[in-house]
């Protein structure tokens, strides 16, 4: 984005890129593999299983996100990859090679952890020198590199100051540094955003896009609780919850079209209702009928009907619902309306209204046929999860 | 601060002062006093003289000074080695594991000095290892005595580590030496000379053992002051215990200085 005006004070190579070794250059460990694959990956401690048979292949040069709640077996997947978990079964791969029995520190893996762990005792150089030492890079390569890091996230003006006097969006960038610096093929990210306030996390996403677009061969596993995340950086999202991989896709599919409803309820907003399929292309909730595309679903059989709030509007049209209002808020740019239609809550996100309804009374809401979605009923446990 | 209004801090000075005073400096103070001292049969003492320190950091004191801070540096050095190592290896074993280092580094602590001393002597006075009569009994004593507090304090040290440095380091490709030397020992340094701190300063005043071990040609100070004050000799006794806590003390604040500049957090 801003490629052009970032300032180049450091003496750094003229190629300003550490993508893959470059030719003529020691390496750390041969080329740096690419890609991660996960064959069936189960972790359980002390007999209680965190996580749950995985498969899940990351292409080289791909950002899969992994989103879940807490304890859904996230992080645990992403300590699998890094080597600090080992499964009880199954094989991680990291670049087409089985590292299911190397410990940590043969993987050749960048990695950032939601604390940092910037080592208070060293410099920012230092820091970001570590993992070149430890990779026993060439001496007179070492500044070079470190600088060419630092310039990467930006920080080339603070090498030599100590972790302590930065700002936690500054140890954040050393950070990243520090896991770029060995020129890994796979970035591991275990929630680098959850320690930034709202503001500064936004700004840290676009500067991870741009890392991402100027890294293109490194694969990142981005471990998260909010989709936002998710679904700004990812290539592709993988949901998970209680353990197990709930959905994988693309970040427009898995909103569009989500396959279950825990995807549906935590890849962004969504009403859930509970309808019974009476013919093609028609369901009813309840006694109301609606049109909506019903797939292979076989008449008679029951499913969960999923619309987006935004995409449910005010007043008659196709696929009215009518009920009463139940809450209103105000949002700034948008109103949310709560309403209840037939015992079942439905929201609806609205631009700003004039004359928003008052509380309890009666309010007619509708949405196109196009804009919903028929999952399996009760899809992948998903109990107690609603709109 | 604990205490907001005036009065009520003024009345935890008083407090403070009325336990501090007597329990702890006025006994130090009656040594220093005692120490300058020709005679004392007043309430105060009379006729100052600094003889007994001219007599006290030369000939055999010095002797038994120097000794006594060979063998607190020794032992210390040695104690800080075995327990730093052995507290870094109970953090990585089982619960049970654990359990068993900790009750057998608390043994020493556990056990009155003498026995300690008992046990080293008859241990070491006979074939294959025949240590008795020679200065290494003694420091091996103040090592086993002194190790013992050096675990517990670079053991609480370690559980205090966030085990997310080590394992940003082996992340970043370091083996488990590299994290040791580069990261785990730097980040336990302040405690690692608190440690040394204490074992030193306590190995300086050691005396119940050493009394059943030392040989002729190794007397430690502490056993000097011992032997000026059982034969009578209070004031050179006090002119000795003068120097051993002002060395004690210049040797800690040295330490501490090492301490503040390697405390990063």
């Amino acid at each position: 984005m801003s490629r052009a005006t970032r300032a180049t004070p450091t003496p750094a190579p003229a190629t300003p890129v550490p993508t893959a070794p470059a030719p003529g250059r020691s390496a750390p460990t041969a080329p740096a593999p690419s890609g991660i694959r996960f064959d069936g990956v189960t972790v359980s401690y002390g007999g209680n299983v965190v996580l749950d048979r995985l498969d899940l292949t990351v292409e080289p040069g791909e950002v899969m996100a992994l989103l879940g709640p807490s304890g859904s077996g996230k992080t645990t997947a992403l300590r699998a990859v890094a080597g600090f978990v080992r499964p009880a079964s199954g094989r991680v791969f990291l670049g087409g090679r089985d590292v299911t029995a190397l410990p940590p520190h043969r993987r050749g893996i960048g990695m950032v952890v939601q604390s940092y762990a910037l080592f208070p005792h060293l410099k920012v150089k230092d820091n970001v020198a570590f993992g070149l030492k430890a990779h026993r890079t060439p001496k007179a390569e070492i500044p070079g590199r470190v600088a060419e890091a630092l310039e990467l996230v930006g920080m080339a003006t603070y090498a030599e100051r100590h972790p302590r006097e930065l700002s936690g969006g500054q140890q954040q960038r050393v950070a990243i540094a520090r896991a770029l610096a060995i020129r890994p093929g796979v970035l591991l990210l275990d929630e680098p955003l959850s320690a930034l306030d709202a503001r500064l996390r936004s700004g840290m996403l676009a500067e991870l896009a741009r890392l991402h677009r100027e890294l293109p061969d490194v694969s990142i596993l981005y471990v998260t609780h909010d989709q936002v995340e998710a679904l700004t950086l990812a290539d592709r999202i993988a949901v998970m919850d209680r353990a197990r991989l709930q959905d994988c896709g693309t970040p427009r599919e898995l909103y569009r079209r989500p396959r279950t409803e825990f995807t549906a309820s935590f890849v962004g907003n969504a009403n859930l209702l509970p309808v019974t399929v009476t013919g093609d292309g028609s369901v009813g909730l309840g006694d109301r009928p609606l049109t909506v595309p019903t797939g292979t679903a076989a008449p008679g059989a029951t499913a969960t009907l999923c619309v987006r709030p935004h995409l449910v509007g005010l007043g008659a049209g196709p696929n009215a619902l009518t009920g009463t209002v139940t809450e209103v808020q105000w949002r700034g740019s948008t109103h949310r309306l709560h309403a209840d239609v037939d015992g079942h809550p439905v929201m609806a996100d609205l631009r700003e209204l004039r004359e928003p309804p008052a509380l309890g009374t009666p309010v007619t809401l509708h949405f196109a046929p196009e804009d919903a979605v028929l999952l399996p009923a009760g899809a992948a446990g998903t109990a107690g999860v609603g709109p | 601060m604990l205490v907001h209004s005036r009065a009520g801090k003024w009345a935890t000075w008083a407090v403070f002062l009325l336990l501090f005073v007597p329990l702890f400096a006025v006994p130090l103070l009656v040594i220093l006093a005692a120490s300058l001292a020709t005679h004392w049969s007043g309430a105060f003492p009379s006729g100052p003289t600094v003889e007994r320190y001219a007599a006290a950091t030369s000939g055999d004191s010095l002797q038994a000074l120097t000794t006594s801070l060979v063998t607190a540096v020794t032992a210390s050095v040695l104690a800080l080695t075995l327990g730093g190592w052995a507290a870094l290896a109970a953090a990585s074993l089982r619960t049970r594991g654990k359990r068993f280092l900790d009750a057998l580094f608390i043994l020493p602590v556990a056990v009155p000095s003498v026995v300690v001393g008992l046990a080293v002597l008859v241990a070491y006075s006979k074939p294959p290892v025949l240590l008795n009569g020679t200065r290494w009994i003694v420091i091996l004593a103040h090592t086993v005595l002194v190790t013992a507090f050096a675990y517990q304090s670079v053991a609480a040290a370690v559980r205090r580590l966030d085990p997310m440095y080590e394992q940003a380091a082996a992340g970043l490709g370091a083996s488990p030496a590299r994290v040791l030397w580069r990261v785990r020992l730097p980040l336990l340094l302040p405690s690692l000379t608190s440690a040394a701190g204490l074992c030193f300063a306590l190995s300086m005043g050691e005396l119940s053992a050493t009394m059943m071990l030392y040989p002729p040609d190794w007397t430690p100070l502490p056993v000097q002051i011992f032997a000026a004050t059982d034969r009578g000799s209070l004031f050179t006794g006090a002119a000795l215990a003068v120097v051993l806590m002002t060395t004690t003390l210049l040797v800690l604040a040295a330490v501490s200085r090492i301490r503040t500049r390697a405390s990063y957090r």
